[in-house]
């Protein structure tokens, strides 16, 4: 019977329709910004960078080495380095970006710079609103505004996070023992309880 | 080469010539590269006499963003991203066919669980891909909307697995040479056999809403006719070719991948009409699923990554390779040649879409402007793809 395919198609929409007010699988919609869905844990958006410490400029992790300033595919990040070794925060004379710029605008959030940095010092970040009402440089990110703490990364990606702090904490007891070895040593490696003090110790 | 139709007969008018001015009764339209239904910045000059199209010329490159030169001075992983955008429906096969050849290059072996985890996302990839197209299809016939909202609610569940595992819902950047970025949890392989395991029922509901359709069957069935013999020739790949009734897919041919562990059939179509090429989709979605339930079952445990690969300096031997593999959309390949660089001294793709895109005239001569939309559509071409 001509006319049957289409009121087949109509029992479908219908059924959608009145379904949709019983079952949560056929209403999904969202009402952002009241409402919100959980961001995943791996969910990336732009990087920062991490710093230990209280201090956000020299406990900052990045001893630019540009790695990946060179890795970059689009090439949105900027480093210059500093000409002088400035002491980090546990003491340790290290060299330490003069300029670190990183232009979101360009940036394609392809986490390669978070997959080559040697020191763990660039990791991703989950803040998406981000809209600006300047034009031009308002989404040009200097250091002031990549570096953010290690308690930040570890809130929003509390899996990679305890990764990264027990990886920090073992090469830290290794640096630690390897110290302690030579007769120099001033003192034991303390039980690492938290990759800040096992540093710090070393 | 055209494909006639004999029931218009004034397709035995002399062929015109493609003048920017008004000829006889030609009427020269330009569609696009605005136009809503070209699925990007298309754009098609077409000939009218009345409303039936003597004459199509496409026109492409409103979208070049010179992806393979930029592929040729990039690090062989910094290709991976800009893979991505090619085809933004389908960012994880894009993935899998750029790190098969470069595997290919280099010699690279893959661990066992990243081969069964390519093969569940390429799968859940070519899901979404279809399930969109099909809604995007319909409302170029004028099903505004609905069943466009309906592939697209289901299109976001798929979407959601690959953010939860990827961090992006399109662009996931998600293979590496070797293996794969991120270690799938337990959790969202459950989560993700629930969201298949589901899926056949949206597909019975898109079924009942299309294919007995009186409407959909008058504006697809004898619409945009390809013979076997000029998708042959012309080098068409995918669910386009296979709508004609010619077998082959890349996943039986090649068995790239952990494809030969799995048992699935290929649909086949007979007339090569806009309609067999919408059933095409329509079953494939039903034999992914196949797949994918067999993949959930067999994923073994194990690293997912090669170790040996390295990330930075990646420098594979001189020599030249071609990996390809069954896009959605139909054969992806990347050719590379290394000359033992860090970045490949020849990069080239060879997308489906554009390929497929090719004998649009010979499809659409003789029909409507409207169908012109319609055989547009069931072409499923992605302009990021078409125009790299």
């Amino acid at each position: 019977m001509i006319g049957s395919g289409i009121l087949k198609g109509m029992a479908v929409t219908a059924r959608n329709f009145v379904g949709s007010y019983f079952d949560k699988e056929r209403l999904i919609t969202v009402q952002y910004p009241e409402e919100r869905d959980p961001l995943p844990e791996n969910y990336r958006n732009f990087p920062f960078l991490v710093y230990d410490g209280d201090d956000s400029q020299a406990g900052l992790r990045c001893v630019a080495c540009k790695i990946c300033e060179k890795e970059c595919p689009p090439q949105c990040i900027y480093i210059v380095k500093s000409e002088n070794k400035k002491p980090d925060y546990m003491g340790k004379p290290q060299f330490y970006p003069k300029i670190f710029d990183i232009d979101i605008s360009v940036c394609m959030s392809c986490q390669i710079c978070v997959e080559v940095c040697p020191f763990e010092a660039i990791k991703m970040d989950k803040d998406f609103e981000l809209s600006r009402r300047e034009r031009f440089d308002a989404l040009l990110m200097r250091k002031d505004d990549l570096a953010k703490s290690n308690d930040y990364y570890r809130r929003i990606s509390p899996t990679d996070a305890a990764g990264v702090d027990a990886k920090l904490a073992a090469a830290a007891e290794a640096a630690a023992k390897k110290k302690a070895a030579a007769p120099a040593a001033a003192k034991p490696a303390t039980t690492a309880t938290s990759p800040v003090s096992a540093r710090a110790s070393s | 080469m055209s494909v006639t139709i004999e029931t218009l007969e004034a397709m035995e008018r002399p062929p015109v010539s493609m003048g920017s001015r008004l000829e006889g009764e030609l009427l020269e339209v330009s569609m696009g590269p605005q136009h809503p239904s070209t699925h990007g910045v298309f754009r098609m000059n077409v000939a009218l006499e009345g409303e039936i199209v003597r004459k199509l010329k496409p026109v492409f490159g409103y979208l070049h963003r010179n992806h393979e030169k930029i592929g040729e001075n990039a690090s062989y992983l910094g290709s991976m991203p800009y893979t991505d955008r090619l085809d933004y429906f389908c960012s994880m096969t894009n993935n899998w066919a750029y790190a098969l050849s470069v595997e290919k290059l280099a010699g690279i072996e893959v661990p066992e669980r990243a081969e069964y985890l390519r093969v569940i996302l390429a799968e859940l990839t070519r899901l979404q891909n279809h399930a969109s197209l099909l809604g995007f299809l319909l409302n170029d016939m004028g099903a505004w909307g609905t069943p466009l909202m309906y592939a697209f609610r289901e299109r976001e569940k798929i979407l959601d697995l690959f953010e939860s595992l990827s961090g992006s819902r399109m662009m996931c950047d998600y293979m590496r040479f070797g293996g794969c970025r991120v270690d799938a949890s337990p959790e969202w392989l459950a989560h993700a056999k629930k969201i298949v395991d589901r899926f056949p029922r949206f597909v019975d509901e898109l079924e009942q809403l299309i294919v007995g359709n009186e409407v959909v069957i008058a504006r697809t069935q004898n619409v945009g006719n390809v013979s076997p013999e000029l998708a042959v020739s012309a080098g068409i790949t995918g669910p386009m070719l296979r709508a004609c009734g010619v077998n082959y897919d890349v996943r039986k041919v090649d068995g790239y991948g952990f494809y030969p562990r799995f048992k699935f059939r290929i649909p086949l179509g007979e007339h090569g009409d806009t309609y067999d090429r919408l059933m095409m989709r329509v079953l494939e979605m039903g034999e992914s699923v196949g797949i994918l339930k067999q993949a959930f079952e067999q994923v073994p445990t194990g690293p997912i990554i090669n170790p040996k690969v390295k990330i930075r300096a990646f420098r594979p031997p001189v020599g030249e390779a071609y990996g390809r593999i069954e896009a959605p959309k139909g054969e992806l390949g990347f050719y590379l040649i290394s000359d033992g660089g860090t970045n490949p001294y020849r990069y080239r793709v060879r997308p489906p879409s554009f390929i497929n895109l090719t004998i649009l005239e010979d499809m659409c001569l003789g029909h409507t402007v409207a169908d012109v939309m319609v055989i547009l559509g069931s072409i499923d071409i992605v302009m990021g793809e078409v125009d790299r």
